[in-house]
């Protein structure tokens, strides 16, 4: 998590039609996208964006082998070495018995485990704030947040993404790592941000 | 694209050396193994190994060319558009279902009227009226109710599937339709579809099963069966869709069918490999867990004692490797299900996987230690694939492989998993 506080020029994108190509044509510009924000997933924009395949399927499967070797290794001891019972005349290894339980904690495994991969990689947890590049990510509006380097002209790049079709476009200086804190005594309002 | 799909020559010969010799090994097994040769249960082997090999193969590849439509029914119901720019070769499959029907119903009517209690034991009036599970089974398990339901099954397969069928060659010729028109086309479809698939459901995923196999071993019973038999050819029907599907999108066909579609067959075929093996594994359990008489029979009958592994043994745990380890680990990553040669080898694998299944779910029961797989199990098993074969052929060289009016066109185009 490269964190720390940076610079971005905002725009905002009202139509898929025009993001698509602005996404392109800033990427060939040599800007860095942060990240573009949107109110529901849209198919092939994580492709345009240049993103690679996730992990978190490969992180799926680590978690849930080691959710098959605890139930096993768990059970198996439990059964044949600390307390064996017998059970309807059954062999103390009784594997068949042993699978549902097997299966369901391969399952939890890798289900709570991709969850809090997934929250950590997208730095989410209690008490972790998140900047809001525009509220309206939440709504209709697609964001699109450029990272500014030192060598980025931000009045050159706001004139690039108006000519690419942004709306509300501005400059906002925001936290990106692990930001420890609560809103209730730190944030103000949101009203009172730039970009709203 | 437009032309008309011309079968290569290649194809035509190995559909014509399956069925050769798919018929030398019938006419072999109509010749050497006395087919008529009357025989109680275990008396004349080669006899009852004929017939019970007959029905393996007539089931198995019925149900399997059957799923086929009720994957498009499905489909159809969920007004899924991903299958569209394929849906021609499911289609092309299920063009056998009245063939490959008539060839069961024949063999069950041989079986039947031939009095074959070597097969299925409830045909003997004598046991039967001695026996009290057999007689509280009666009620289905007789000669008139079990030709007759079959019968009515096989015809409304038949009857749904051609309909269906119909109403997506007719499109053909509708030319591009406006919004209304494509309104009612997908009404009248998904209506059909519905109800193909409730008589699917009242046939392949409850009664046929009972009918046609669990009653081999006619004193045993399970509730999973029909569902587990289901699961099974529904697996072995998607991997046979996928097989066409690779198959002419190599002969540059299918311009439409991309990766993403491939995926989503793969991701099917996973998906029920698992779903198959949930119902083997729940019949399993239960019956291991409860360890009664009548219910164990049949897996004694298959993995044998502690004492005596039996024939069947090997095959058992064979049955799980092909139809569930190697799908579970081959197909689990996403780059095997968008490779085109690596999914041909495992639809291959699984269609020949859910066949050895369906082979220890008949053998056991009527042949004990007898059964064979021989070339002569495997010159049947040619003969019905060099049926679908020809069959598939002659539907994809008669019509247009593309269904190019149908409203969901383009979302296939343009599909992405």
């Amino acid at each position: 998590m490269a964190g720390g506080r940076k610079k971005f020029v905002v725009g905002s994108f009202s139509d898929e039609k025009v993001l698509f190509p602005a996404v392109k044509n800033v990427r060939k510009a040599g800007y860095k996208i942060h990240d573009v924000y949107t109110p529901f997933p849209i198919h092939g924009l994580d492709h345009a964006l240049g993103i690679r395949e996730t992990s978190i399927h490969t992180a799926g499967f680590i978690y849930g082998t080691l959710g098959t070797a605890t139930a096993l290794g768990f059970i198996s001891w439990i059964f044949t070495k600390s307390w064996p019972l017998n059970i309807g005349g059954k062999p103390h290894f009784a594997l068949p018995a042993w699978i549902p339980i097997t299966f369901e904690l391969t399952v939890l495994f890798s289900a709570i485990g991709m969850t809090l991969t997934f929250c950590y990689l997208c730095t989410l947890a209690p008490f972790v704030k998140k900047h809001h590049f525009s509220l309206k990510a939440t709504d209709d509006k697609f964001v699109m947040a450029i990272e500014c380097t030192p060598n980025t002209s931000e009045a050159e790049l706001q004139g690039f993404l108006n000519s690419a079709g942004a709306e509300d476009i501005n400059v906002q200086e925001a936290e990106t790592g692990w930001w420890i804190g609560r809103y209730d005594t730190e944030q103000k309002l949101y009203r009172d941000e730039v970009g709203f | 694209m437009n032309q008309q799909f011309e079968l290569p020559g290649a194809y035509k010969k190995w559909t014509m050396a399956l069925l050769i010799a798919g018929v030398l090994a019938l006419l072999w097994g109509l010749i050497m193994y006395h087919p008529t040769a009357h025989a109680g249960h275990g008396e004349n082997v080669n006899s009852t190994r004929f017939w019970a090999v007959l029905l393996q193969n007539s089931t198995y590849w019925l149900l399997t060319v059957n799923a086929s439509m009720f994957f498009i029914c499905v489909t159809t119901m969920a007004h899924g558009g991903w299958q569209v720019a394929f849906r021609r070769v499911p289609e092309a499959i299920s063009s056998l279902v009245p063939i490959l029907g008539a060839i069961t119903l024949i063999i069950l009517m041989c079986i039947v009227f031939g009095g074959r209690t070597d097969i299925y034991h409830w045909l003997d009036k004598e046991a039967v009226a001695h026996d009290k599970i057999l007689k509280g089974k009666e009620g289905f398990l007789n000669p008139g109710f079990f030709l007759i339901a079959s019968a009515v099954s096989i015809g409304l397969w038949w009857l749904l599937g051609q309909k269906m069928r119909k109403f997506s060659l007719e499109s053909d010729r509708m030319g591009t339709m406006d919004y209304e028109t494509g309104k009612r086309w997908v009404w009248k479809n998904t209506v059909w579809a519905s109800l193909f698939t409730v008589v699917f459901g009242l046939t392949v995923a409850s009664t046929t099963p009972w009918l046609w196999l669990m009653s081999l071993d006619a004193h045993w019973y399970s509730t999973m069966y029909s569902w587990y038999t289901f699961a099974s050819t529904f697996v072995s029907g998607l991997s046979l869709i996928g097989i066409f599907v690779i198959y002419l999108r190599n002969q540059n066909q299918l311009e439409y069918v991309t990766d993403e579609h491939l995926h989503d067959i793969g991701k099917f075929i996973f998906a029920f490999s698992i779903f198959w093996t949930y119902l083997w594994f729940s019949q399993y359990m239960l019956i291991w867990y409860s360890n009664q008489t009548e219910e164990t029979r049949y897996f004694i009958d298959r993995i044998g004692t502690a004492d005596n592994s039996g024939p069947y043994h090997g095959l058992f745990f064979l049955n799980l490797i092909l139809n569930f380890i190697c799908p579970l680990i081959i197909l689990m990553k996403k780059s095997t299900k968008r490779n085109w040669t690596l999914m041909l080898f495992m639809c291959i694998l699984v269609i020949f996987g859910q066949w050895i299944n369906f082979y220890q779910m008949v053998m056991p029961g009527v042949l004990h230690e007898h059964a064979q797989l021989m070339p002569f199990e495997l010159g049947i098993a040619a003969l019905f694939i060099g049926i679908i074969m020809w069959g598939v052929g002659r539907y994809v060289t008669k019509n247009s492989l593309l269904a190019k009016n149908n409203p969901y066109l383009k979302e296939s185009m343009i599909h992405h998993t």
